[in-house]
């Protein structure tokens, strides 16, 4: 469980104070993959810094696991820090050792002794699936098998909490899925509670339970994942969504759309959760008497369940699209009519 | 052969100021090797931003700072006649080979030092982030990731002051230390026997070549880039 109250974080620069986190309060479970999005500049890389003490707030309260990261130093952090793995963007592996040494030296500095290491790391490379890989050297390997390095390293003493800086942000997209499957398999496995920061919505999606989107160090919104996705509060928020469904591309396209269907209705149905799941066209054909024309439709999973969304030209008597409108709106799917975007 | 293009060098001289310019080199590169290592990483943990930044830092970065600029300011030779009475006191003459040993490492260790530091500072901040972030000490980050990420730098920096050293050691021969310097100075210069001091230029030069070819194969060797 982490609990950050409060929590603010001022920079002193040469050019004055820097707010980079402002009063952020949230609240993160055990167990569960907790998101934090935003641009570049946010605050949340300030934010998820101050979890394991790299950064020490200006104010506020800071617990993980129990403990109250934001006072502790010394000795006493040094031992918290190692029930806190953390992942980077750039991996940051020691180029001067192998994968298995790598693996190694979060247990060293536990003073773990040299037997018990290599089982441990024996174990560690087949969790993150790097068998073969033991004495190659971090520029032998490519930016995902260094990621893996990254997380066996971080889960080394077996940490309850997992901090993931931008951690498939250098990644090519199929790489950043290999990755993504893989800390929700150790998330279900371990039990342990991931914290990500990140700013693609994809990754938010993939994997996360609960979300916080931040800018300009606050955490502007915050919920479920599906929820969030849903009804979008913030017009930041919008835009994250919009980035996940590839809604953004299609704006061009509707436009066209409108002209080219001068008549009749053209809906944007969003879909969640189960309902992404049922045949709600087929019974709509069955109950209205209307042509119904699918011009896109976009269906992404995310760890809650489904979250889709479809453009549908209805045509037909005004009776009968007022009729269909009606009909969708009882199936407990978004409706929306799109007029002009 | 060898006797008509070296009519003067007598053989087992020659091999004598040779041991003897290797071994002031040897001794003092090991000494120059463990006080510039320790300064450096001075320099490099007391800087602005680093891992022991902080008021009380300051002034050590400041003093450390200072010590490394002067002394590596002071011309070698200037530095031999200054050291003389802390080199008799220390060592009990100051003739001799042993008698350069105080001003060799006094003079090429402020300049190891800056060479160990820049590259320390190519160190990549993450990996030092990362280390901090698994719960590690200041000592655990000294020699399990400061020393061991910039070994080639710190072997390659070895080798480049090594060489610098041999012709501190040729400067300090002619003040009366002995070695090739010595050798080519006051049995070939000051004699009038150009192939004397000829001879002892090459074994410098093959000296050099040997230290400056061990060194590349030792850092090809560790660098696992």
């Amino acid at each position: 469980m982490i609990i950050i109250e409060n929590v603010k974080k001022i920079f002193q620069t040469k050019t004055g104070n820097l707010t980079a986190v402002d009063d952020v309060n949230l609240k993160i479970n055990e167990g569960e993959i907790f998101g934090v999005i935003g641009y570049s500049g946010a605050g949340k890389s300030t934010l998820i810094r101050m979890l394991n003490g790299l950064e020490k707030p200006t104010s506020g309260k800071l617990e993980v696991s129990g403990k109250d990261i934001a006072s502790i130093q010394g000795k006493e952090l040094r031992h918290a820090r190692q029930k806190i793995g953390m992942i980077f963007q750039h991996f940051n592996l020691l180029w001067s050792r192998t994968v298995a040494e790598n693996i190694a030296f979060p247990l060293e500095i536990a003073k773990v002794s040299k037997f018990e290491r290599q089982e441990r790391v024996q174990e560690l490379i087949q969790l993150v699936g790097l068998e073969g890989k033991e004495n190659a050297y971090p520029s032998q390997l490519s930016g995902g098998q260094k990621q893996r390095v990254g997380i066996a390293r971080a889960l080394a003493n077996n940490p309850t909490v997992l901090l993931c800086d931008e951690a498939t942000s250098a990644l090519d997209p199929e790489t950043t899925d290999s990755i993504l499957e893989l800390l929700l398999g150790i998330n279900k496995k371990l039990g342990l509670t991931i914290v990500l920061i990140t700013h693609e919505m994809h990754v938010i999606r993939k994997i996360c339970q609960r979300v916080a989107v931040m800018e300009d160090g606050k955490v502007v919104e915050s919920g479920d994942v599906l929820e969030v996705f849903k009804n979008p509060q913030t017009p930041i928020t919008k835009k994250f969504v919009g980035q996940g469904t590839e809604q953004q591309d299609t704006k061009e396209t509707m436009n066209q759309l409108l002209k080219k269907y001068p008549s009749g209705k053209v809906v944007k149905l969003t879909f969640v959760g189960d309902t992404a799941e049922q045949p709600i066209i087929q019974s709509l054909l069955q109950n209205v008497q209307l042509t119904v024309n699918i011009l896109h439709g976009n269906i992404s999973q995310t760890q809650n369940g489904s979250y889709g969304t479809l453009l549908l030209h209805l045509d037909g008597t005004e009776e009968s699209i007022d009729e269909a409108i009606q009909y969708l709106n009882q199936q407990r799917v978004g409706i929306e009519v799109v007029n002009n975007v | 052969m060898f006797e008509a293009l070296f009519p003067n060098v007598v053989l087992d001289k020659a091999w004598d100021q040779t041991l003897e310019t290797l071994y002031m080199t040897g001794v003092s590169l090991a000494f120059v090797f463990v006080f510039g290592l320790i300064l450096g990483l001075l320099l490099f943990l007391t800087s602005k931003g680093s891992l022991w930044d902080n008021k009380w830092v300051r002034w050590l970065n400041w003093i450390t700072s200072s010590f490394v600029n002067i002394f590596r300011a002071i011309p070698f030779v200037l530095l031999i006649v200054i050291l003389i009475p802390f080199t008799t006191k220390l060592m009990g003459s100051m003739i001799g080979a042993s008698a350069a040993l105080p001003a060799l490492v006094i003079g090429t260790a402020p300049f190891y030092a800056r060479m160990v530091e820049i590259g320390l500072r190519e160190i990549d901040k993450g990996v030092i982030e990362a280390a901090k972030a698994m719960g590690a000490n200041s000592f655990t980050i000294i020699y399990k990731v400061l020393i061991p990420e910039s070994l080639p730098s710190i072997v390659s920096g070895l080798t480049v002051t090594a060489i610098a050293l041999v012709g501190s050691t040729a400067i300090a021969g002619i003040i009366g230390a002995g070695g090739l310097g010595n050798y080519a100075y006051t049995d070939g210069f000051s004699r009038g026997r150009t192939d004397v001091t000829i001879f002892a230029t090459l074994a410098i030069l093959v000296i050099v070549f040997a230290i400056q070819y061990i060194g590349d194969i030792i850092t090809k060797r560790i660098d696992k880039r």
